[in-house]
């Protein structure tokens, strides 16, 4: 990936990916779209890492005994796929990427405010990744991603030290990410750019950096805390001392439940995107949308204790969790309503992007629904840390952030690497991942209402069938994605030339080259339109029948 | 606009304004997740203290006041010669802001120094004494709360200990500014490092005030 699409003279005209080619051109470079093709590569590797832990553990699952793996070999590949998929994986995904090659080029700017806190974004988070591979090489570890005290200060092996770290370093990256999106949507956007002219996934990217700025410094003291209790024995959450580990539970999922929010507002983002290109309209609600967004950002941090309903807290505290835990569903619902109808009587188009989007919608839907049944008290002392709450997790994370994250790849793909991937194959592709996934998390929902616990590698044998399913699902999904891989990878050097603008989309970033120069614009843009603004025919439209309309754009 | 653009605006901003809007609005952002980061430890503080009172009541009193508060006196001190190293670089008095930016590191450093010798008294407490105050498997104290008074111990290490560790940096970074200023970099038109970093400081100053009256003065009323 990181060696440049055909330089021959037949090709394209400068651009930042064949401006220089040198590897330190590369590791050194400040052009926030190089940062995000290196946040592309190193994510897809974790993403691979993640995904082979999950099919390992899948095989061990297909029968009732333990015959592939051990008890706690089987923690610790569930611990790796977590915490890799989590924290290097669905956290960065769609900001680190999508988010530092788009934000600058959608608001008409020439970089990030900050471009060397970017470029040190990246190191940042390599360094903790590496630190969170090296403890699992190192013998792995067996506490799951939520690291509960007093198990991973007091009990686990101390390759727990070094993942903590791995993750603490790592949440650095996102605090420097969402901090460079903060100041520069709000300091450099182009002449014209009003803030509700911006597109949606500006707006998402705007809300998810609110929610990293405020949250990942509380888990990144929560983890600093485990630190000090697992490698220098200070009583923290020692109950033996009158430490408290629920007082652990609550500050760590005071950042990890707004963590499931910077996972999902992002795809929402592209989500938007993608809804309004296909159906060739304004986004019905734009303003809803956008405050439906900033709504998700702030009552997402007040539904922490809904992961805790079974953990000795207070009824009334479980009450009032209840019931912000709805509330948080309406702006999600509301969202959900104006997408659909955007697309009534718009003209829909079935390009793979929007596919995924398609999928998003379904699956996310699904997930959602799940969560309220999880988000009720009663019900959830049943499925409490049963499949059915990993089916959930799944739908929403997977069937929402990682779709979201794909439509989004594909969408931008032309505007990425300046090439098209086969539209054929891509539509293949999507629908195999598409009854991969849900052939994988269905049955875990029966699963879990049935009383499968999760993190469980025995199982009484009348849940085989199921999880046989489930195995086969994974197998199905990782195919899936190795065909996308297969034929991105092939696009990058034998994909048609795409132009400005393949989809006849609208946005800054479809008025400049494919690829970018490496300012972004010949000159500064200036906007003169509102938001999707496909009334009006755009200037670089592979449509024939465009007028054009140089005195306006 | 790019031959009349000065060496100090960085390529991919338009003009100074939006260089310098960029530069605070960033270090207020950061400043808001520092917040967050020792918030948690407040909160666990808050929480255990309200649990067990006593116990906060007992380690309180054992720790140094007369040097808690030089201490506070000094990073007051500091946080003076700081803001007038920023206000030297804005009336371009690069000398003075030379020479302020360096008795901050002094300051600074003397903070750490004495925080130093507070711990290491807590560290080798002398052959007469019968506790040991440092939280693990050698803590020991006689008395019915000495298990909560380990607690109290360990959020004192690791509050103290992160806030030396944003010294450390500070001092770090003032360094280099001191360094740069000597070259005369910073002057009227461009002073945006000193002044973010003087941000930095006196935060890293306030989490200080915050921590002395919590650790050391509340058991002694």
């Amino acid at each position: 990936m990181s060696s440049a699409p055909d330089t021959s003279a037949t090709a394209m005209p400068k651009n930042y990916l064949n401006e220089k080619i040198t590897v330190s051109s590369w590791l050194l470079t400040l052009d926030h779209k190089r940062i995000a093709i290196l946040y592309l590569v190193s994510l897809l590797a974790f993403f691979l890492i993640g995904g082979l832990a999950a099919l390992v553990f899948r095989v061990e699952l297909m029968t009732p005994e333990a015959d592939v793996l051990r008890s706690e070999t089987y923690n610790k590949f569930f611990t790796t796929h977590g915490i890799v998929m989590i924290f290097f994986f669905l956290i960065p995904s769609i900001p680190a990427v999508l988010g530092n090659f788009l934000v600058p080029v959608m608001i008409g700017a020439r970089d990030f405010a900050f471009p060397k806190i970017n470029l040190a974004s990246w190191y940042v988070f390599m360094f903790g990744g590496v630190l969170a591979l090296i403890a699992t090489i190192a013998g792995g570890v067996e506490t799951g991603w939520t690291f509960y005290t007093p198990y991973s200060t007091m009990y686990a092996n101390s390759n727990v030290i070094l993942a903590v770290c791995g993750a603490f370093i790592a949440g650095f990256s996102s605090i420097m990410t969402g901090l460079n999106f903060i100041v520069t949507i709000h300091k450099m956007r182009a002449p014209g750019l009003t803030w509700f002219r911006l597109p949606l996934f500006i707006w998402a990217m705007y809300a998810t950096a609110l929610v990293i700025l405020l949250g990942t410094p509380v888990v990144a003291i929560t983890l600093v805390m485990i630190f000090v209790e697992r490698a220098f024995g200070f009583g923290i959450f020692d109950p033996a001392l009158g430490g408290d580990p629920i007082l652990f539970q609550h500050l760590f999922w005071f950042y990890s439940h707004p963590a499931v929010y910077i996972m999902i507002l992002p795809a929402m983002g592209v989500v938007s995107e993608l809804i309004s290109c296909f159906s060739k309209r304004r986004l019905y609600g734009y303003r809803v949308i956008v405050f439906s967004s900033l709504a998700i950002a702030v009552i997402g941090f007040f539904v922490w204790g809904h992961h805790m309903f079974v953990s000795s807290q207070s009824t009334f505290a479980g009450l009032t969790f209840s019931f912000l835990t709805f509330f948080v569903a309406v702006p999600t619902a509301l969202k959900m309503l104006n997408w659909i109808m955007t697309l009534h009587k718009g003209s829909v188009s079935l390009a793979s992007p929007m596919l995924y989007a398609f999928g998003f919608l379904g699956l996310f839907v699904i997930g959602g629904l799940t969560g309220l049944f999880l988000s009720t008290l009663a019900t959830d002392i049943h499925l409490h840390d049963t499949y059915f709450v990993v089916a959930h997790f799944h739908y929403v994370m997977v069937g929402g952030g990682v779709m979201g994250f794909l439509g989004g790849l594909h969408f931008w793909w032309p505007k990425i690497t300046g090439r098209m991937y086969p539209e054929g194959l891509a539509i293949f592709a999507a629908i195999v991942i598409f009854i991969g996934f849900n052939l994988t998390f269905f049955p875990q929902f029966q699963l879990g209402v049935h009383g499968m616990p999760r993190r469980y590698h025995v199982y009484p044998e009348e849940f085989q069938v199921l999880h046989i399913a489930s195995s086969t699902g994974a197998m199905v999904l990782g195919f899936g994605y190795l065909i996308m891989g297969a034929y991105l990878i092939w696009s990058l050097k034998f994909g048609k030339i795409a132009g400005k603008n393949p989809w006849n989309a609208r946005g800054l970033e479809w008025e400049t080259d494919s690829p970018p120069p490496t300012h972004n614009f010949h000159e500064t843009p200036v906007v003169r339109h509102p938001v999707y603004a496909y009334e009006y025919a755009s200037e670089t439209s592979n449509e024939p029948d465009v007028q054009s309309e140089k005195g306006h754009v | 606009m790019s031959d009349s653009r000065p060496s100090y605006l960085a390529h991919h901003f338009d003009h100074l304004e939006q260089q310098k809007q960029s530069a605070t609005l960033g270090i207020w952002l950061f400043l808001i997740t520092e917040v967050m980061f020792f918030g948690g430890l407040f909160l666990g503080y808050i929480v255990y203290r309200g649990l067990y009172p006593e116990a906060w009541h007992l380690g309180s009193g054992k720790l140094d006041i007369a040097l808690g508060a030089t201490n506070t006196v000094v990073l007051i001190f500091s946080s003076l010669t700081m803001a007038l190293a920023v206000r030297s670089a804005q009336v371009g008095n690069r000398k003075g802001c030379a020479h302020y930016l360096l008795a901050t590191i002094i300051l600074g450093s003397m903070f750490l120094g004495i925080k130093a010798i507070e711990y290491s008294h807590k560290f080798f407490p002398g052959p007469d004494s019968h506790y040991f105050l440092i939280p693990g498997k050698n803590f020991s104290l006689a008395s019915p709360y000495a298990d909560q008074v380990q607690i109290f111990f360990s959020f004192y290490f690791t509050m103290t200990g992160m806030h030396a560790i944003h010294m450390i940096i500070g001092i770090g970074i003032l360094i280099w500014l001191y360094v740069k200023a000597l070259k005369g970099s910073y002057h009227e038109h461009y002073y945006n490092p000193v002044e973010v970093t003087g941000l930095y400081w006196h935060f890293v100053d306030i989490v200080w005030i915050f921590l002395f009256p919590l650790l050391y003065l509340i058991g002694r009323h």
